[in-house]
């Protein structure tokens, strides 16, 4: 259905191809992974099948892709609209209409069908993604998970036979990802379309996968196989195959399914040394417990030296609390409720954050929980109730005394940066934060080493982008650190680098919280997990507790292990050593 | 939310245009409330739950505005209106010769203020019913409406309308965002600062728009034999000359005779061209809204308004048009009166929303 041969592709002012080699084939009514680290060309790759590369963006394809017969070079892309349907991975940059109905139908007009056929084939899509309900809305009304229905919905009307989507579920919850990934097992099962898909979230997607191409490194030539041989071989894996790697399981189990029919040995193994019930706990009980027990390690990252001379920008800011003593909150807010128009964002939420905690918030697409950091940061003022950040109300502290106590990561990063240069940035924020100069530099020095001072903030990489936003924040090092959807964008690599990151910053004393969807993150990382559904706390406690319990927010390890609580690979590795 | 058994969005504004024509056919001020009074009732009991309902207040506002400043301008700068009742003498600036007959201060008598009351309420009243065509009929379909030819003009505009809000979104999320960074979050040059990463993100998003409706296949195009496209261009080009000569001749003294056929012609000739043109495109139309007898009816009730109110003004001027000099209380004429009831026939004809 579609067939690259021998493809590469060079931008325009690129010394390099950024994809090259490409020599596959994806057949008809397959669906096709997409699967690499960032940057290894995976939208490029893309873009090629339908048109807009070269056509729209510029640079030069050599090669030929071919899709159901039509060669791209001859077709423009709105030649190719009824052959190829494209999703993005933002869906709102894709909308042209602003009700769900006539998004639905743009696609058809523009190609000219008959009003009877495009009637007909509106409500057979709004049956078969379940969006009967929400015809007449308008769009910007709807979730993240329902607009990411609707843009597949309004590609799918021309009854395209290939499906091209560039990350469908990077932001969307657990829960509104498997609303779209159903959607999409539908349509290959049932209708037999031709998916070509890339997601860095491969825990999500890899089982619903009938071939795997696996782009290893940028330049490097794809390889196509079963999802299975390619992920015994990929350079970024879901959990559920670190687990299957540990274990020597061949093949590879893809699925929580495959791996818990496989995991009694190992769970056997892991009985005897009882799992910590907060493997991630606290600094005091994870050091009373390495004192006790000995045979478990607390994580590398946080056994940081803190007092290196080199590293005098961050040393830890308060001792570390010892059991006996009540640590006191960072922030606190009590029975905090935000309205918002006709919406109640929070309800009488009640929270206090101790210094060294790391908190995960996570709920659905709109429960409240950028509310809630953007009420802790000041940007929003309570509607009731009240709300203490390092003992001020932040809406009322003047913004230069404000940074020296909190810090929010936004969600998009880039609009906490607004110069021209990494260098220019660094001098800014010691500015704004009324640091020695070169504290900011030294810190993006730490954190990215081997950035140039000249390279310009919208040239880095996501991943990249994020840690200098996270620099220039802790250029006043607030003792609370706030971060909107971090692992949004980041492949694997990306996010254990975050990971090392925010361990350390816990482990001398910054409070963290995060609003996140990423579950294994949130496991990985998190001592403790606040859930949120229309703006109430509905859940409040240790992760292993909390999200044990969840059968949408369990990390792939908790739920192969069940009923014992394990949490991550590494801590499984950890006990097995 | 959209009414798929709504009205056509047109219906809506030849309603509206026709109760501001009769809005500018007088100065009773109590017809003009009514005026007022009647589009307000049609609006509150057929707006529908959208966002661009919304703008109906931001026109109140406006038309409020409007008032006020008509009557700071009587005030501050004096009006030509003869009048005996003073009300206050505000101290009078002495302004050098060279800007003769203008006055700023001196005496602010109730004529003029009456005057510029009814001037205002007349203007006010205009911008209300704009704003209630604006609240009741949705933009995008009425844009639909369009004849083909004209289409990606129309997505263009659709596309523009949605810009302005992202952009406002932006410009919140940006200054939002220096206050994360320290900096004030007020004040101009907060706003200045933040207008280039706005503009870039702007300009993204376009073109991430652009590539989308690339590949659903916006401005596929049909191919037209060259003679028709030809015809086209002339049609076209020869319509809006004519069109612009007809007019020039109906605004002159001298071209009374050939001005009207000029332009009658020319506009003909526009409008073939316009059709002749929409063979290039190949689009069709999902439900497009369908001209039924409700929308004779609201338009025809809108038309009907104007037009009596047209003939009351030739035929009784002195009820629309309450003196000033002397002050006399406007006293409500019956007949135009009803003529403006007319105007709630919406209300009776129009679907409603499901609350």
């Amino acid at each position: 259905m579609i067939r690259f041969e021998d493809v590469s592709v060079t931008y325009d002012g690129a010394t390099e191809p950024t994809v090259r080699g490409v020599d596959f084939e994806v057949p008809e009514g397959e669906l096709v992974l997409l699967v690499g680290p960032s940057g290894v060309g995976k939208s490029t790759l893309l873009g090629t099948v339908s048109g807009l590369v070269p056509h729209f963006t510029g640079g030069t394809l050599r090669g030929r892709v071919t899709v159901a017969g039509r060669d791209t070079r001859t077709h423009k892309p709105r030649e190719l609209a009824d052959v190829v349907g494209t999703v993005g991975q933002d869906p709102l940059s894709h909308f042209v209409t602003d009700t769900v109905e006539d998004e639905l139908a743009y696609g058809m007009e523009s190609l000219g069908l008959a009003p009877e056929v495009m009637r007909r084939r509106v409500e057979e899509t709004l049956d078969l993604l379940g969006l009967a309900s929400l015809r007449d809305r308008p769009i910007a009304t709807l979730s993240g998970g329902q607009q990411q229905r609707v843009a597949i919905g309004s590609v799918l009307t021309p009854h395209p036979q290939v499906l091209v989507l560039d990350e469908p579920t990077s932001a969307l919850d657990p829960a509104a990802a498997e609303e779209v990934l159903a959607v999409l097992q539908r349509l290959v099962h049932d209708l037999g379309t031709t998916v070509l898909m890339a997601e860095h979230r491969l825990e999500r997607v890899i089982q619903y996968a009938d071939q795997v191409a696996l782009m290893p490194s940028p330049g490097a030539t794809p390889l196509l196989g079963n999802p299975a041989e390619m992920m015994a071989v990929s350079p970024v894996y879901p959990p559920v195959v670190g687990l299957g790697r540990l274990a020597d399981w061949t093949p590879l189990p893809l699925t929580v399914r495959d791996a818990r029919r496989r995991a009694g040995a190992l769970r056997d193994q892991l009985a005897h040394p009882h799992p910590q019930p907060q493997p991630a706990g606290n600094r005091a009980a994870r050091a009373a417990r390495v004192g006790a027990g000995g045979t478990r390690q607390a994580p590398v990252s946080a056994k940081a030296p803190t007092s290196a001379p080199t590293r005098r920008w961050r040393r830890p800011l308060r001792k570390p609390t010892t059991p006996s003593a009540t640590p006191s909150a960072v922030a606190e807010t009590r029975s905090l409720s935000v309205r918002r128009g006709h919406v109640e964002a929070l309800r009488h939420v009640t929270l206090t954050i101790t210094p060294g905690e790391t908190i995960a918030l996570m709920g659905r697409n709109g429960a409240g929980k950028s509310t809630l950091l953007n009420t802790l940061v000041g940007l929003v003022p309570p509607t009731t109730g009240s709300v203490l950040t390092t003992g001020v109300p932040p809406h009322r502290t003047a913004p230069p005394d404000l940074v020296r106590r909190v810090g929010l990561v936004p969600q998009e990063p880039r609009d906490l940066l607004y110069a021209d240069t990494v260098a220019a940035e660094c001098a800014a924020a010691d500015r704004d934060a009324q640091a020695d100069p070169g504290t900011c530099r030294a810190l993006v020095s730490e954190l990215l080493p081997g950035i140039q001072d000249d390279t310009h903030p919208r040239d880095l990489s996501e991943g990249q982008r994020l840690t200098l936003a996270l620099a220039v924040v802790l250029t006043a090092r607030p003792p609370l650190l706030l971060l909107d959807e971090p692992t949004r964008g980041l492949d694997y690599g990306a996010k254990a680098r975050l990971v090392t990151l925010l361990r350390g910053l816990a482990a001398e004393g910054h409070a963290i919280v995060l609003a996140t969807h990423d579950v294994e993150l949130a496991a990985e990382l998190a001592h403790r997990v606040v859930l949120l559904a229309e703006g109430e706390v509905i859940a409040d406690g240790p992760t292993a507790e909390v999200v044990v319990s969840s059968p949408s927010f369990a990390p792939q390890v908790t739920k192969i292990l069940a009923p014992q609580e394990w949490l991550t690979v590494a801590q499984v590795r950890e006990a097995l050593a | 939310m959209t009414d798929r058994s709504g009205l056509h969005p047109g219906a809506w504004w030849l309603w509206a245009l026709g109760l501001g024509t009769a809005a500018t056919r007088t100065t009773n001020p109590l017809l003009l409330a009514l005026l007022i009074a009647t589009s307000g009732y049609v609006v509150a009991t057929c707006r529908p739950r959208a966002p661009w309902s919304r703008s109906y207040s931001a026109f109140l506002k406006l038309a409020l505005a409007v008032l006020v400043i008509r009557l700071f301008f009587a005030v501050a700068l004096g009006s030509p209106i003869p009048g005996t009742h003073v009300i206050v003498t505000l101290p009078e600036v002495p302004l050098p010769h060279w800007a003769q007959g203008i006055r700023l201060g001196g005496r602010v008598t109730a004529e003029s203020l009456v005057f510029a009351l009814y001037d205002g309420l007349k203007l006010a009243t205009l911008l209300i019913c704009v704003g209630a065509a604006n609240a009741l009929a949705n933009p995008s379909r009425l844009l639909k409406s369009l004849p083909g030819a004209l289409y990606e003009a129309g997505v263009a505009i659709v596309v523009a309308l949605t810009f302005a809000p992202n952009l406002i979104a932006d410009v919140q999320r940006l200054r939002a965002a220096r206050r994360l960074r320290g900096r004030p979050d007020r004040g101009v040059r907060g706003l200045l600062q933040v207008g280039l990463p706005v503009l870039e993100g702007a300009l993204e998003r376009s073109v991430a728009l652009a590539a989308a409706m690339d590949a659903r296949g916006y401005g596929r195009t049909a191919e037209v034999p060259p003679a028709v496209r030809r015809t086209t261009a002339a049609l076209t080009l020869g319509g809006l000359l004519g069109v612009c000569a007809g007019t020039y001749g109906l605004l002159t003294a001298a071209g009374g005779t050939y001005g009207l056929p000029l332009l009658l012609a020319g506009v003909a000739a526009a409008l073939a061209g316009l059709r002749l043109g929409g063979r290039r495109s190949l689009r069709t139309r999902y439900r497009p809204d369908r001209w039924d007898v409700r929308a004779w009816l609201v338009a025809g009730s809108g038309a009907a308004v104007a037009a009596l109110l047209t003939l009351a003004s030739t035929s009784d001027p002195k009820a629309l048009h309450p003196g000033v000099v002397p002050l006399v209380a406007p006293a409500l004429p019956l007949w135009p009166a009803a003529a403006v009831l007319i105007g709630l026939l919406p209300s009776f004809v129009a679907p409603k929303e499901p609350s």
